[in-house]
């Protein structure tokens, strides 16, 4: 079901041209009421008039978390505190949060998107969302929630927390669709079970799930858990909230991009170039439409490739493929580029191996050099050397195939990686303590 | 007629091993007989001992990997010759060693020796046939 037909399914020669007006009416704005983007773009020599096409994006300026917080609370706003009508917040657990705001036409637009990505979900009128996105300061809950009022479903405010009373509430109102975080997701299931309710039993049949990254087994895990279909929706508190993406209920195989509001690009996280079309980098994305905060180039350090054949559903607008990881944690050796997701999809993919793992990097010589420490469990320990050693060539070989670059692979004991409360530490550079 | 082998993983740090000994002396589970194959950053240390699931819920609970592995202790004449008419037979029969490790046991004329085979159940019907004396776990475990 398609929500918004006109913008979702504009040819895209009718979609840039529309971008590009939009693109430089944000131009002229940033530049007029954000003292922060005039000096941005006068130190680049940009003047508002020169975009004069779509890809002249690329003189612009990019916006980078760090930004944000330099002007915490609201150095980063394009109009006065009289028109925001409201403020949202990341949760700040890796730096000082981000505050944005938004304007009466700002939430009305993010209602409108949101409910683009429920009709993408097949969730309308006669729905019952359960809606499990912590309400407040986070954008989840109630980006969720107007956006599956604007498709006339009913809401239930659920917000986060009390999982028992939750597992009762959507089996007595009867939902027939659930949007939360895809762990909760599974949480949820299991606390049913435990309490004797067959999730495969009850309503449900979509589920809307964000906010963390997941991987494709998890999402059959999901499916087959809760007998529903399990949908990706991507958004960031910078950009707007949750329904800058979604995948479609009929294809599930990328997620549509609400590209009349936000200008997609993917760089090389190193370079900041272009990367040629369909390859793998870091999206970058301006808001074309938002009043508020309105942000150019906003570095997401999200990897992932845009894909723009058509799909079956009818929409025509690019689809962003799963997030790969963050740039953040990109490591050069010896000139490769390598990301600890795809150390990890290969550990996953060896059998019984943990996924605890550790990368070290050093340098000998001019050499860089990549150990891989990798936990052995039970499911792979074996009292013979010959099957350890040939579990870890094994590894290395596969780093090798799949990367082209050459590792030691260390087998370690179990928490022989030190866990940490929040993000798991993967790298250990020892190359910068050396310079 | 098996014999309950302990398997523990060790990374190659200095007190490792001895963190293994002083949790089986703690939980008072003695050790029959050990072995200890090493590599570069990794071990794998063998124990038979007095109490197996004693001291592999220890050491699991203690976050070892412990796996249990299935040998055979066979008495060995303690004289010129007796290991070499075991692995004759053996040999004959096409059944391979992976690993083995010997201790000789107080008061006695024989040493006994565990092993690793490719093929246990085999190898010790082979071994009875040739009226070897094959140490059960139950015996072994409290010598």
């Amino acid at each position: 079901m398609i929500f918004d037909v006109e913008h979702e399914t504009l040819p895209r020669e009718e979609l840039e041209a529309l971008q590009l007006r939009r693109l430089q009416s944000l131009v002229e704005r940033v530049y007029h009421n954000v003292p922060f983007y005039k000096k941005r773009l006068e130190e680049k020599g940009v003047r508002p008039g020169d975009i004069q096409k779509l890809d002249d994006v690329r003189h612009l300026p990019f916006t980078e978390k760090q930004d944000l917080r330099n002007n915490y609370p609201y150095g980063m706003f394009a109009v006065s505190m009289e028109n925001i009508v409201r403020i949202h917040s990341s949760s700040g657990t890796t730096g000082k949060a981000t505050v944005v705001g938004y304007t009466h036409r700002d939430v009305k637009n993010w209602a409108s998107l949101m409910g683009r990505c429920f009709a993408a979900a097949g969730v309308g009128p006669g729905d019952i969302l359960h809606n499990a996105y912590g309400y407040g300061l986070f954008t989840g809950g109630l980006g969720a929630h107007y956006g599956a009022e604007a498709v006339g479903a009913t809401v239930i405010p659920m917000s986060g927390g009390a999982t028992r009373r939750q597992i009762m509430i959507i089996k007595d109102f009867m939902a027939t669709a659930i949007c939360c975080t895809p762990s909760y997701s599974l949480h949820l299931a299991e606390t049913a079970e435990e309490l004797g309710i067959d999730f495969r039993k009850l309503p449900l049949k979509v589920g809307i799930f964000g906010a963390e990254p997941w991987s494709e087994s998890m999402r059959k895990d999901i499916e087959a858990k809760l007998n529903i279909q399990a949908l990706d929706i991507y958004g960031l508190s910078e950009i707007m909230g949750p329904g800058v993406g979604i995948e479609c209920a009929e294809a599930q195989n990328g997620l549509h991009m609400q590209e009349d509001h936000f200008l997609l690009e993917i760089i090389d996280p190193v370079s900041g170039e272009p990367v040629a079309p369909g390859e793998m980098g870091e999206l970058v994305i301006t808001t074309l439409t938002k009043e508020a905060i309105p942000l150019l180039r906003y570095r997401t350090r999200d990897l992932t490739r845009l894909e723009y054949t058509p799909c079956r559903c009818g929409r025509t607008t690019a689809r962003m493929m799963r997030v790969q990881g963050r740039s953040d944690d990109m490591l050069i050796i010896r000139g490769v580029n390598v990301f600890p997701q795809q150390i990890e999809s290969i550990l996953l993919d060896t059998d019984g191996l943990a996924p605890h793992y550790q990368l070290v990097v050093d340098r000998k010589g001019t050499m860089d050099t990549l150990e891989v420490r990798v936990e052995v469990n039970e499911g792979v320990f074996t009292d013979e050397i010959k099957g350890l050693q040939s579990l870890e060539k094994k590894v290395q070989g596969s780093i090798k195939e799949f990367l082209g670059v050459t590792a030691s692979v260390k087998l370690v004991e179990p928490k022989g990686i030190e866990r940490s409360m929040g993000k798991a530490q993967r790298i250990i550079d020892l190359r910068k303590e050396a310079k | 007629m098996k014999v309950d082998q302990l398997s523990i993983f060790l990374e190659n740090r200095a007190g490792r091993l001895a963190e293994v000994t002083k949790i089986l002396s703690d939980s008072g589970v003695n050790i029959r007989a050990l072995s200890l194959a090493d590599t570069s950053d990794f071990g794998i240390l063998r124990l038979i001992v007095s109490d197996f699931e004693k001291a592999r819920n220890e050491l699991k609970n203690q976050g070892f990997t412990v796996g249990r592995t299935t040998v055979v202790a066979v008495e060995v004449d303690d004289q010129p010759g007796g290991l070499h008419n075991i692995l004759s037979i053996l040999q004959a029969e096409n059944i391979n060693v992976e690993y083995m490790y010997a201790f000789v046991h107080q008061s006695s004329n024989h040493a006994v020796i565990i092993f690793r085979f490719d093929r246990t159940d085999q190898a010790i019907e082979l071994l009875k046939k040739h009226n070897l004396t094959i140490i059960p776990g139950e015996k072994l475990y409290s010598l």
